[in-house]
């Protein structure tokens, strides 16, 4: 048979595509079915919240965090509070403490759930997606009831949490853990073993570790190629030295050793909630949830009826807002995704300067061509599932 | 955690004197000042001395600072994931200066110095590819500089008759209130506007 001339495609993929997991245009060039350069066009979502944090005082800032990766929303406001505590010298009490680590594993939960079953949506597993989402919802209702938001939750601010939590849901937390470690069972059992979500999977989007380093990749996906790497042991923040818990390496680095990784995640997370609902019932997991010097943290309405200090310290939080020592730091969390950090430059007035969102998504985004060349094309809506993309936080 | 900081900038500024024009330690954080001409043989130095080895690139973004003469910091945000250790490198420039591309280096620089320069105008020599990142196609002007105001120049919006969308100059129905935050917490250092005419 005679050499015939291939035609090389130029094809679209996106925005409008379930499996491009939000707004993301990739423009591919195909030989065949042979990804030959991927060029995403991102910027879709792009609202303009670095600009619109400068404008605003650093509590009113909070929210804007809330909608990057609106996934898990408090793992976001962790690092932003985090930022401003370090830049102001305060630390949030015990109780706070424990409230955040506790809502950042919830996060971290809710992330990887949905990373998860849409992972396995994407190579075309429909159940899946059904039963992780009856969990997510229990935990929406857990945001909900402790912020009174399913998402949005502005939940972790400068100096501590915004409210304590009623025994009651704490309770509630706790019960939920063991019948959730069940539906993780049998979410697995649909998946692990599956032929043909394996045949999708491994060996798909493998990454070295020295290439992931170098593409600024993080959390999961170095882990995935085998560094023991977690801010949460590595860098610890807030009371997470404290608590028992591994962290699950990959081997390959492929998509398949993401999947594991994230499913085990979840099962530490689930470890970490445990110790934090026993510890917040216990007698040293009680105390203020923020801090109580009036000069970062507005005094509760309860309070502000009865004093004027208190009036005074309310009036001056909710208009002028606080100053904060001019420097700059930089604060990273563990969040589902990756290392989620913080930037901020203060020039010592009641709003930031600059505050410059480090979005693990956008780094791992980045490495798109990186991962998909050479592949077929059906393996890239695979990569993109695996790499666990929010366009949230990407296009902030 | 300050005293393995503490060796490496001590460290730092030995073995590196010829590179850097200085280094701070705040926050716990440790800060390299670097000359645009050294950039590219700091990351790299960072990168392959064995008690450095800064392998991982978390960072790049812009800072304005419109009143100087060299408006723009350009900050580098490393990570040295076998010494656990973070590092991060400022140099200056302004809009027209370019500043050599650290791609060649970290491969993931490359959408970072994409997003500097959509959002501050800061240029790089030797990017393979610096077109706009986060903003519209064809979208003019710098949007995170301060003198680029908070609400932009232009909006969309679709034109039923053209059977298209259409960008229009921006139109407020209320002026973007600014408001003045001078007043400090206890007793005032200052004369407030009008006092000065008060006699004492």
């Amino acid at each position: 048979m005679s050499e015939r001339s291939v035609r090389n495609f130029n094809i679209n993929f996106g925005p409008q595509h379930p499996a491009a997991h939000g707004v993301l245009r990739l423009v591919l060039e195909l030989d065949g079915e042979v990804v030959e350069r991927v060029d995403p066009h991102v910027g879709l979502l792009h609202r303009g919240t670095e600009k619109l944090m400068e404008h605003k005082t650093y509590l009113q800032a909070v929210p804007y965090l809330d909608r990057l990766d609106y996934v898990a929303p408090m793992n976001q406001e962790h690092a932003f509070a985090l930022a401003v505590e370090k830049l102001l010298g305060i630390n949030a009490p015990r109780r706070g403490s424990l409230i955040r680590v506790l809502y950042s594993e919830i996060g971290r939960i809710l992330s990887h759930i949905l990373n998860v079953t849409t992972q396995a949506l994407d190579v075309g597993a429909l159940t899946p997606i059904t039963w992780g989402f009856e969990e997510r919802e229990k935990l929406m209702v857990f945001y909900e009831r402790a912020s009174g938001s399913r998402m949005h939750a502005a939940f972790f601010r400068p100096g501590g949490v915004h409210q304590d939590l009623p025994q009651e849901l704490i309770d509630d937390i706790g019960q939920w853990c063991d019948p959730f470690l069940k539906v993780c069972d049998d979410i697995e059992g649909l998946l692990s073993d599956n032929r043909i979500f394996k045949q999708r999977n491994v060996d798909i989007g493998n990454v070295s570790l020295e290439d992931a380093w170098a593409w600024g990749f993080s959390g999961v996906m170095v882990r995935g190629s085998g560094a023991a790497w977690d801010l949460r042991k590595s860098q610890p923040y807030e009371c997470y030295d404290e608590m028992d818990f591994d962290i699950p390496i990959g081997k390959n680095g492929d998509n398949y050793d993401r999947y594991l990784i994230r499913m085990e995640e979840m099962r530490q997370s689930v470890r970490i909630i445990k110790q934090c609902v026993e510890l917040l019932s216990g007698t040293s997991g009680q105390g203020p949830i923020s801090a109580t010097d009036g000069k970062v943290v507005p005094p509760k309405r309860g309070e502000m009826k009865k004093t004027m200090e208190a009036l005074i310290h309310h009036f001056k939080l909710y208009t002028e807002g606080y100053k904060v020592p001019a420097g700059e730091v930089y604060t990273a969390v563990e969040a589902p995704k990756g290392e989620f950090g913080i930037f901020l430059v203060s020039d010592g007035s009641n709003k930031p300067y600059r505050c410059k969102i480090r979005a693990p998504g956008f780094a791992h985004l980045s490495a798109m061509d990186f991962l998909c060349r050479g592949y077929m094309l059906a393996d890239v809506s695979a990569i993109m599932g695996s790499i666990d993309i929010v366009f949230g936080e990407v296009d902030r | 955690m300050d005293d393995a900081l503490n060796d490496l900038k001590s460290y730092l500024d030995d073995a590196m004197v010829d590179l850097i024009d200085g280094s701070q330690f705040a926050f716990g954080e440790i800060t390299l000042d670097v000359g645009i001409g050294n950039l590219i043989s700091t990351l790299r130095f960072l990168r392959d001395d064995m008690q450095t080895q800064f392998v991982s690139i978390i960072d790049i973004c812009g800072v304005d600072y419109p009143g100087r003469k060299k408006r723009f910091d350009v900050i580098y945000h490393l990570l040295s994931p076998h010494q656990n250790l973070r590092l991060r490198i400022r140099l200056k420039t302004d809009a027209d200066t370019p500043v050599p591309s650290a791609t060649e280096i970290y491969p993931g620089a490359n959408w970072f110095e994409r997003e500097a320069y959509d959002l501050y105008g800061i240029l790089f020599s030797g990017h393979p590819d610096l077109r706009r990142l986060l903003t519209d196609y064809g979208f003019e002007g710098h949007p995170l500089r301060k003198d680029f105001p908070l609400t932009g120049h232009v909006e969309v919006r679709y034109d039923d008759e053209l059977k298209r969308v259409v960008y229009e100059p921006v139109e407020l129905r209320q002026e973007f209130r600014n408001f003045d935050f001078l007043s400090p917490w206890e007793g005032t250092e200052y004369i407030l506007p009008g006092d000065e005419k008060a006699k004492e």
